[in-house]
């Protein structure tokens, strides 16, 4: 088991550039829980995944943390020239803790340079990079873009196992994703009304 | 700890000499290049060689020391590197200072080598030399420093970065280049005590610049 965890935000309000994205959003997420954030394109999924992670300064309102993060999004920091295996092995050295990369289908990659690799593959060698942090808090953004049924299975099954450990995991994903008690945010409903009006 | 060594150990397999992530030859063999032009195009007269070659190594240890300032940081703030580390709680500083001696470790000890022929080339003599070399020594920490201060300030420009970096980094090198070339004509170590002042300074400051710099391109 993991140690207790919590991820909770109050009152979050995000502005990119002139447009105000979303407003009044709060968030509380304890261990064991996870959290689906629905929405289309250019609602503001990866900048609250972002300002949830403290990359990102939120525009209003703020960000409460306990325990470690780790995130995956659509960069996948991991050497493009290097081999799989030496890409992963970099994380590996700092994060100190081992995956079993048969499980998700790459043990069979890790003499290919990451600039080979497909869509699909370049996403579980992420989840890879994701799944050695140990970090009790998971933030994905579009966990499933690029991959097959059988790889969205096989994410929704970490996450099932990930929040049953105790950890936390918010996915922002415009995907359905299965997972058993993940209670749903749809951001669209924080969308300020009429804000030049 | 072993996070540092960790960065340390890829960033110098990545910058190297030699290493295969991109030209990272190219700034000694322009370095090399420059030294072997210079005699043809001012003619074999070997005073004026001898007179002006010291201020050519420098010009060109300059320039080359501008090459690489394009992917010293921005490949890594790109491709979400500087993310990860921030999650980890490695910070954008520490990531800096590590890329700082990896960046003057690549190119710094390699121009003072590549000065031995270079001098040959332009027929430096042995005490001129000598002020060339320790001048480099005291002065190229400072030019990676500028290297890395620039690179981080342009991080994020799409295109069109690295010709802008090279302009922005030559104004802030004059004066490392004034007291630096200006030590081989006074032949006297006030002008190297001061280079290497210059440099203590950048280094001392390029951490905190760059480390602010690419946490503001991340809110861009």
């Amino acid at each position: 088991m993991m140690e207790p965890c919590r991820l909770a935000a109050s009152e979050l309000a995000c502005r990119r550039g002139d447009r105000l994205l979303f407003a009044g959003l709060s968030l509380a997420l304890d261990s064991g829980q996870a959290c689906h954030v629905t929405g289309p394109n250019g609602i503001g999924k990866s900048s609250m995944i972002r300002i949830m992670a403290g990359l990102l300064r939120p525009f209003a309102g703020n960000v409460e943390r306990q325990g470690a993060m780790a995130l995956l999004d659509q960069n996948i920091a991991l050497d493009e020239h290097q081999p799989l295996g030496k890409a992963l092995a970099f994380w590996t050295g700092i994060d100190g803790g081992s995956v079993d990369l048969a499980r998700l289908g790459l043990a069979d990659l890790l003499d290919v340079p990451v600039r080979y690799l497909s869509t699909g593959q370049r996403k579980r060698a992420a989840l890879a990079r994701l799944l050695g942090q140990q970090a009790a808090i998971w933030l994905l953004d579009e966990p499933l873009n690029g991959l097959d049924t059988e790889a969205v299975a096989l994410v929704e099954t970490l996450v099932a196992e990930h929040v049953a450990g105790g950890g936390i995991a918010l996915i922002a994903s415009h995907q359905p994703i299965t997972v058993s008690g993940m209670s749903q945010l749809h951001l669209p409903d924080f969308v300020p009304q009429d804000v030049y009006a | 700890m072993s996070a540092i060594g960790s960065l340390l150990w890829r960033d110098l397999s990545r910058l190297l000499p030699g290493a295969r992530s991109g030209n990272t030859l190219l700034p000694l063999l322009f370095f090399l290049a420059v030294a072997m032009l210079y005699p043809f195009a001012v003619g074999p007269n070997p005073t004026l060689l001898a007179q002006t070659g010291g201020g050519v190594i420098w010009v060109a240890a300059l320039l080359a020391a501008i090459l690489p300032l394009d992917r010293l940081l921005a490949p890594d703030v790109e491709s979400g590197f500087f993310d990860q580390w921030a999650l980890r709680g490695i910070s954008e500083e520490v990531v800096v200072t590590v890329r700082l001696a990896a960046h003057w470790l690549s190119f710094g000890p390699f121009l003072m080598l590549a000065a031995l022929p270079a001098s040959a080339l332009l027929g430096i003599d042995a005490q001129t030399l000598w002020t060339v070399e320790l001048g480099l020594l005291a002065g190229t920490p400072g030019l990676a420093a500028i290297g890395i201060i620039i690179a981080s300030v342009t991080v994020g420009l799409r295109g069109g970065g690295a010709a802008l970096a090279g302009l922005l980094a030559i104004p802030l090198a004059v004066p490392l280049l004034v007291f630096g070339a200006g030590s081989l004509s006074t032949g006297g170590d006030a002008g190297l005590a001061l280079t290497a002042s210059i440099s203590l300074v950048l280094v001392a400051m390029a951490p905190f610049a760059g480390g602010a710099a690419i946490r503001a391109a991340r809110e861009g």
